[in-house]
């Protein structure tokens, strides 16, 4: 029985996508989902643990490790009328599947001139932190962003997470979902149950301060709220923005915020060179709102290297707490 | 007549010898060879931008598959697509005028030759990567087994496709779920330049599908009556849940490649050789053995084709340009089924 | 039996054109469809040109060696064969398809690679006959993401980011700079105007000079360009100690510095000097004040206000001296603004005579005596130090025989006046005489003019000088 609107449950990022899958498969019977090892074992993180019992082998698919032919089943299907939510198990494997996300799902619906559309959602696992190592830890956003047709939605805390995928599933564009994997346990707050889809394309202001802003995305949104807290004590008060989604990107919202402050700081996990704050950091400077900074734009972001094995060397390849408060009170000093 | 040779006509010349099924069979391959060779001389003439993947001399294969499927059975194509869209029930004017890049086109002057599609008569597209269709023809055959249709997706792809990982993990997977799917590998004999017989050591495309645990069969690709024949089992399979079906039709293209293909990797005597085993000419001879329809009729079909092909056209040329607004038509604003062609 | 032509084919997507290399067949030759009938060349590459029916071949068109259009014909074949789209095609047949396919694009766009194909061509190809797609940087984003337009908003002023580093070393205050930009945007302009001299003499708003310029003292007559110490320098100069004392730099010191060194970097300055007599001007200008005393005017006429005069008249005849250099184009000045240099209390001011060529020589005089005086005492505002086109700096009355000043940018020359004093002089009938001399220093911005330019308009102006009744006339 679902709840209304008002009701709240204190739940993990894992379980809020959970449910959220879980509510749209109860609803729609066209949704079902795809991937390896998502069924019996649960998902390599536990994310559709307990699906398969409740919606049966047909719509819960466990696949061979065949990512292309994962995606390409997803746009085929996606095309015949279906709403396939398709996973890969870390996002590093979507390199297999490229050619049927980038050349298929993302164009079909240019190519043939509207008469067909692809309302695929691609859940992708990402981002370091768990020892994983290079080709399980990247955060390759700005692949996702940089085609043509794709929509990509990049939630940082549970409620968030479910809210949106509700509106991805129901998106009639193909969605790449990215789910921080710190996050799916780590995580937890409260989320509505039943609830009401939150809109792709507008950003979140969890945190309001009239010294400078930051702009975060993922698991960067919480790192960047609790080094606000730390600065908040030298009295420094940081307005933190959530993008949420990254393309459509809310850019009123954050070119808004940067104006309020005239200082903004950009954090990513991502590496530096050609990253999504890279993005950001044009719109900012190519609009009226470059006539407010009152420093340059400055950029955190993981460095320019795979991510290594090491823990201390792991932890130090991508944005820390303690890096984002040095970063805000460097600029703070600067212009 | 000896025995032998009235055995021989009875296997061979089952499409032929009904007048329908071989006026529909010689509208249909004449309509796509009219179609290629107007297509041919509008590109030599400096009036189609970008370039062309002719299907001359592979009319057989793709006639005889879509004729073993239903209107509303999928298909999905490749680069080389043009007659696979004419075999599925294109409106031809629409096809040349998207190949003119016009607003009224079938991709409203989106998408041009390889990508054309005409979602309507279940052609979700023919598509410019190699192997590209093939999974997602498999998606579709997913859709439509868990929404309880007994419709089947059939995917067209050609031998260089068989070296993709897109064709092995796509076949595996429609294999281990049963997916109604028919798998048609036109063989004809080239990727864009390198030989079949140098990319697998298999002698025949067909035996890959051992590797999957389906059927697999190979028929001779010019010969229009074989192909359907081995369509209409694998589609009767398909659709009675027992799952896809490997068919490889050897035939070959008279054209190049593309419209840039200096042909250095065949020989003229090779070309020759299977211009002169023409499966047009071979069907109609089959019809005239037959004596199902006479040469008043058969001359009418050409005709007939060559009418369509003129109007067509004459009409594609008509069409207004697409509108410049691309942005717009990135994103769909609302879902569009392609089976049923409308909003859901 | 009917004929058709063959046209030269289009064999690659960017071809328009075909070098015939070779005929295969010879004129009255059968041909079967698809039969090689020659060999053609394009873009270095040989493709094979087939028949396009069975026939005979009664005329070869092209000869071997010869460079055809494409569609241009190259044979006729006499054929039973249709002509398939004989009559169909519109005149410039697809017109917009035909430019769109001539049009280049690297390599072949459409062409799927099997495996290790060369990749497509980087920029999608316009679809034939449509309008330019749209610009790449407007991307309407969803509704609520477009950018507002500038409207005055909460939070720290709008100012060109030069403007606020300026600011901060002014030590303006932006929030209380009127921005002269759109909708308010402040300018660097804007902050020097607003920038107060030493803040401890006067809360009253002092204006710094929009335009600094500084005569170098001490230039040795006629040398060439000094060159500006570099904006770094400094890093010589001993740190305070018993010896030397730190005294910080007053924000007009500030600015000068800065703007000199900006003038003399980046306009190539090069300098013409001529030696004007004097004599018949300094006379006029007695004459004159004794007219104004008669008349009770409380007036005195200078030899700068007559040189403002001269000055001003033959700028608005000389217009390519009256320019600025903008980069990649000159910007001419339809009015003549001339700025007067005056030293003031911790460094130099220039209030601007504007339309100094349409008023009178006494009106130039009143309004050049009545912006002096505010200079020195401090009153004069922004906009009477701003859109000069031309400066006058006269080091005369400090006894400077000559020297070469900075340029005041944006203009692209200033005169630098010197000192008059007796000198003998040869007159035209050869003889000897004690003359008043003065020297004039005119230097350019050679970006924006050119020699003949300058050495025109400083013998004009000696001339007039000279003959100082033209002044007036």
């Amino acid at each position: 029985m679902t709840a209304t609107g008002t009701e709240v449950e204190t739940m993990t990022f894992a379980e809020a996508i959970r449910a959220a899958l879980s509510q749209e498969m109860e609803a729609d019977e066209r949704v079902f989902v795809l991937g390896e090892d998502i069924g019996v074992y649960g998902g390599a993180f536990g994310v559709t643990t307990g699906m398969l019992e409740r919606f049966g082998a047909e719509r819960i698919r466990d696949t061979p490790i065949a990512e292309e032919a994962i995606v390409g089943a997803a746009v085929g299907a996606a095309l015949c009328g279906m709403r396939p939510v398709a996973e890969m198990q870390f996002s590093d494997f979507t390199a297999h599947a490229m050619d049927q996300l980038v050349n298929q799902a993302a164009k079909v619906h240019f190519m043939l001139g509207g008469a067909a559309s692809v309302p695929l959602v691609l859940r992708l696992p990402f981002g370091s932190g768990t020892g994983a190592a290079a080709q399980h830890s990247q955060s390759q956003e700005a692949w996702y962003t940089h085609t043509p047709g794709l929509k990509v939605v990049m939630p940082s805390n549970p409620a968030d997470a479910k809210g949106l995928l509700l509106a991805a599933i129901r998106d009639p564009n193909p969605v790449v979902f990215m789910e921080h994997k710190l996050l799916y346990r780590s995580a937890s707050g409260p989320v509505p149950a039943g609830g009401e889809p939150i809109p792709l394309g507008v950003a979140a202001v969890p945190r309001e301060g009239g010294d400078l802003t930051i702009v975060a995305t993922g698991i960067m949104v919480s790192r960047a709220l609790a080094a606000a807290e730390e600065l908040a004590g030298s009295r420094i008060e940081a307005t933190v923005v959530d993008p949420r989604t990254l393309k459509p990107l809310d850019e009123a919202t954050i070119l808004e915020r940067v104006r309020a402050t005239g200082r903004v700081l950009l954090v990513q996990e991502a590496p530096r060179t050609a990253g999504f704050t890279a993005e950001i950091s044009a719109r900012i400077a190519e609009s009226d709102t470059l006539y407010h900074l009152l420093a340059p734009v400055r950029r955190l972001s993981g460095l320019d290297a795979p991510i290594p094995y090491n823990p201390d060397l792991e932890k130090a390849s991508v944005p820390q707490v303690p890096d984002i408060v040095q970063a805000a009170r460097a600029l703070l000093e600067d212009g | 007549m000896s025995r032998g040779r009235r055995r021989e006509r009875e296997r061979v010349t089952t499409l032929a010898s009904s007048a329908d099924d071989a006026r529909r069979v010689l509208a249909t391959m004449w309509t796509i060879r009219r179609f290629e060779e107007a297509v041919d001389e509008l590109f030599a003439r400096g009036l189609l931008y970008g370039t062309m993947h002719l299907s001359i001399g592979q009319e057989a294969s793709a006639t005889g598959a879509c004729l073993a499927l239903r209107d509303d059975d999928v298909i999905t194509s490749t680069h080389r697509g043009h007659g696979h869209c004419i075999a599925k029930g294109a409106d031809l004017g629409r096809m040349m005028a998207e190949l003119l890049a016009r607003d009224t086109g079938y991709c409203r002057g989106r998408g041009g030759s390889m990508h054309i599609a005409d979602v309507s008569k279940g052609n979700l597209g023919a598509n410019g990567i190699v192997a590209g269709g093939i999974p997602i023809a498999v998606g579709a055959a997913l859709a439509l087994k868990l929404t309880r249709t007994d419709k089947v997706a059939l995917s067209f792809f050609g031998d260089g496709a068989t070296s993709e990982g897109a064709f092995h993990e796509s076949v595996n997977l429609a294999a281990i779920w049963d997916l109604p799917v028919v798998f048609v590998c036109e063989n004809n004999h080239y990727g864009m330049s390198m030989s079949v017989t140098e990319v697998s050591r298999l002698e025949r495309v067909a035996d890959r599908a051992a590797g999957y645990g389906i059927p697999g069969v190979t028929v001779d690709g010019n010969d229009v009556d074989a192909v359907h024949k081995a369509a209409l089992e694998a589609v009767a399979t398909a659709r009675s849940g027992a799952g896809p079906t490997l068919i490889e039709a050897v035939t070959y293209r008279w054209k190049g490649h593309s419209k840039s293909d200096q042909n250095l990797y065949r020989t003229r005597e090779e070309i020759e050789s299977w211009r002169a085993r023409d499966p047009i000419e071979r069907f109609e001879q089959a019809v005239r053995e037959a004596g199902t329809l006479d040469d008043n009729e058969l001359k009418r079909l050409r005709d007939q084709a060559r009418d369509d092909v003129r109007e067509a056209v004459r009409t594609g040329q008509t069409g207004p340009p697409p509108s410049p607004d691309l942005l717009a038509a990135v994103y769909a604003p609302s879902e569009v089924d392609a089976l049923s062609g409308g909003e859901r | 039996m009917p004929e058709i032509e063959v046209p030269m084919p289009k064999l690659s997507m960017t071809m328009e054109e075909g070098e015939l290399i070779s005929w295969r067949k010879h004129e009255g030759d059968q041909v079967r469809a698809g039969e090689v009938i020659c060999e053609v060349n394009s873009d270095k590459v040989e493709m094979e040109v087939e028949s396009p029916a069975d026939g005979t071949l009664v005329r070869l068109a092209a000869a071997e060696g010869e460079v055809v259009p494409v569609g241009a014909p190259i044979a006729t074949l006499d054929t039973e064969a249709e002509d398939l789209l004989g009559g169909i095609l519109d005149a410039p047949a697809g017109e917009a398809a035909g430019e769109a396919a001539a049009r280049p694009d690297g390599g072949e766009t459409a062409a799927p690679p099997p495996t290790g194909e060369a990749p497509p061509a980087d920029k999608a190809p316009q679809p034939p006959g449509t309008g330019e797609a749209p610009p790449a940087d407007k991307a309407p984003q969803p509704p609520g993401t477009t950018e507002a337009p500038a409207a005055p908003a909460a939070g720290p002023t709008r100012a060109v980011p030069a403007a606020r580093r300026r600011a901060a070393e002014l030590g303006v205050d932006l929030a209380a700079v009127r921005g002269s930009g759109r909708d308010g945007l402040v300018r660097v302009a804007d902050v020097e105007a607003a920038a107060a001299p030493a803040p401890a003499v006067d809360s009253r708003e002092h204006a710094v000079p929009s335009s600094a310029t500084l005569p170098l003292r001490g230039a040795e007559p006629g040398a060439g360009p000094v060159q500006a110490a570099p904006a770094a320098a400094g890093a010589d100069v001993e740190a305070a100690g018993a010896d030397v004392e730190e005294v910080p730099l007053s924000p007009i010191r500030r600015v000068v510095a800065r703007r000199l060194t900006e003038s003399m970097q980046s306009a190539p300055h090069f300098y013409l000097t001529v030696r004007v007599d004097v004599t018949n001007l300094l006379a006029l200008r007695a004459e004159l004040n004794q007219q104004l005393a008669a008349g009770g005017q409380d007036l005195k006429v200078s030899v700068n206000d007559l040189l403002v005069k001269a000055c001003a008249g033959l700028l608005a005849s000389n217009r390519e001296l009256n320019v600025s250099f903008g980069g990649d184009k000159l910007v001419v000045h339809k009015r003549v603004h001339v700025g007067v240099a005056v030293a003031v209390d911790g460094g130099l001011l220039v209030p601007v005579v504007r339309d100094a060529d349409q008023k009178s020589l006494t009106q130039v005089a009143r309004e050049a005596g009545e912006l002096v005086e505010r200079a020195r005492s401090g009153r004069l505002g922004a906009d009477e130090m701003s859109g000069g086109t031309f400066t006058v700096s006269n080091l005369g009355m400090l006894g400077v025989e000559q020297f070469t000043a900075v340029i005041n940018p944006p203009e692209a020359a200033i005169l630098a006046v010197g000192a008059a004093g007796p000198e003998p002089l040869v007159t035209g009938d050869g003889q000897v005489e004690i003359r008043q001399v003065l020297r004039l220093t005119l230097s350019i911005d050679h970006r924006a003019v050119d020699g003949a330019t300058g050495a025109t308009f400083l013998a004009q102006l000696k001339d007039v000088l000279e003959q100082p009744l033209r002044i007036v006339a």
